[in-house]
């Protein structure tokens, strides 16, 4: 059974693409076959992200134009195994994405035995932004701990509870998930960063997982290499975390206390 | 600057962001409120009024209608301005 998770946000650069790179590339490393597709027509990103954008030939809307079959257009991920990328096309033509080549894309994924197809939405909540949600099962709006992606969010999660196909035909809801991302503990403690707490009694949508302000994750984007394959890394193991909650283990939240700093750290330290 | 850290550390928090959480509340209610009433309130109160209409000559703009949040509890207040002398359409 395909699950259809679509991660978005409402508002731009909280951190949707590195999410659905992360998200999508763990969930292939747990052994799931994964396809993601990047729904930011005219501003693709997720082939930088995810390091193929040199083996980008045809792209999502070559599909649905009938210009390229769906094999020909997904770029298959060098390091890890059952990881499939559809990149976005580059056209100004923002008709060109349709609810029909949607549904189109994804049954074929669907009868290709995929486990997921995680859809990266853009920004905003204009078409690209309805269609990348429509056919979700499932939704993982980011958010930063910061008003504006907040409210954002709130506004996102209105409408992943209307207007998806399944709120349409009356099936059960898209389960919504909340992903805080860029997230500083030392930042919380002195008082000048919403906290986990505030963020989850304002939104009240179950959480996913905490990813700390890193400097991971900008280095991972430099190299082109989604940052959960970053095993060291403090975003890295946020991220795997995340994906095992959402293939339903149990594991507690991580780097979301402030560091012990000891009393000469303190005294000496920055 | 290390040893007035330890000491400006156990200051109380300038919270900026218990600021933000107020801000934030109030305008995500204001929000959600207007989110849901927009999509049904409008086709009730046509209804409504024909149905009023129907024994009473009242006019379009007789008729306000509002949503109410308090305690956990929607109030959906609706007020119809009768005319001085209400002539009843309805046949004896």
């Amino acid at each position: 059974m395909t699950k259809v998770l679509v991660v978005t946000s409402g508002k731009g650069g909280v951190g949707k693409t590195t999410t659905s790179a992360a998200i999508s590339t763990g969930l292939a490393e747990a052994g799931k076959k994964v396809a993601v597709i990047d729904f930011d027509i005219g501003l693709r990103n997720l082939d930088l992200i995810m390091g193929v954008e040199r083996r980008v030939v045809y792209d999502f809307i070559n599909v649905i134009q009938g210009d390229a079959t769906l094999k020909q257009a997904l770029i298959k991920h060098k390091e890890v195994d059952n990881l499939y990328i559809l990149p976005a096309s580059q056209t100004r033509d923002k008709d060109a994405l349709t609810t029909e080549g949607v549904k189109q894309v994804i049954d074929e994924l669907k009868e290709d035995g995929f486990d997921y197809v995680i859809c990266d939405s853009p920004a905003g909540i204009e078409k690209g932004a309805h269609l990348a949600m429509y056919y979700a099962d499932e939704a993982i709006v980011v958010t930063n701990p910061e008003v504006s992606s907040v409210r954002d969010a709130d506004r996102m999660l209105g409408l992943l509870a209307s207007k998806p196909r399944r709120a349409e035909i009356g099936d059960t809801p898209v389960v919504q998930h909340l992903l805080i991302n860029r997230y500083a503990p030392n930042r919380v403690s002195t008082g000048e960063m919403l906290s986990i707490e505030d963020i989850l009694e304002i939104l009240a949508v179950p959480l996913l997982g905490v990813i700390p302000e890193s400097t991971a994750v900008l280095q991972a984007s430099n190299a082109g290499r989604p940052v959960i394959l970053e095993k060291q890394s403090d975003a890295g193991q946020a991220y795997a975390d995340a994906v095992a909650r959402l293939l339903g283990e149990q594991k507690p939240m991580r780097f979301v206390e402030e560091e012990k700093k000891g009393l000469f750290a303190r005294l000496f330290g920055k | 600057m290390g040893l007035l850290n330890v000491f400006h550390h156990q200051r109380k928090p300038s919270s900026s962001a218990k600021i933000a959480k107020e801000r934030l509340q109030i305008v995500i209610a204001h929000e959600r409120q207007h989110g849901r009433g927009l999509d049904y309130l409008p086709l009730l109160k046509k209804d409504l009024l024909e149905v009023v209409q129907r024994y009473v000559k009242v006019s379009d703009d007789a008729i306000t209608m509002r949503i109410e949040k308090s305690e956990g509890m929607e109030i959906l207040e609706l007020n119809i301005t009768l005319p001085e002398r209400s002539e009843s359409k309805s046949s004896e």
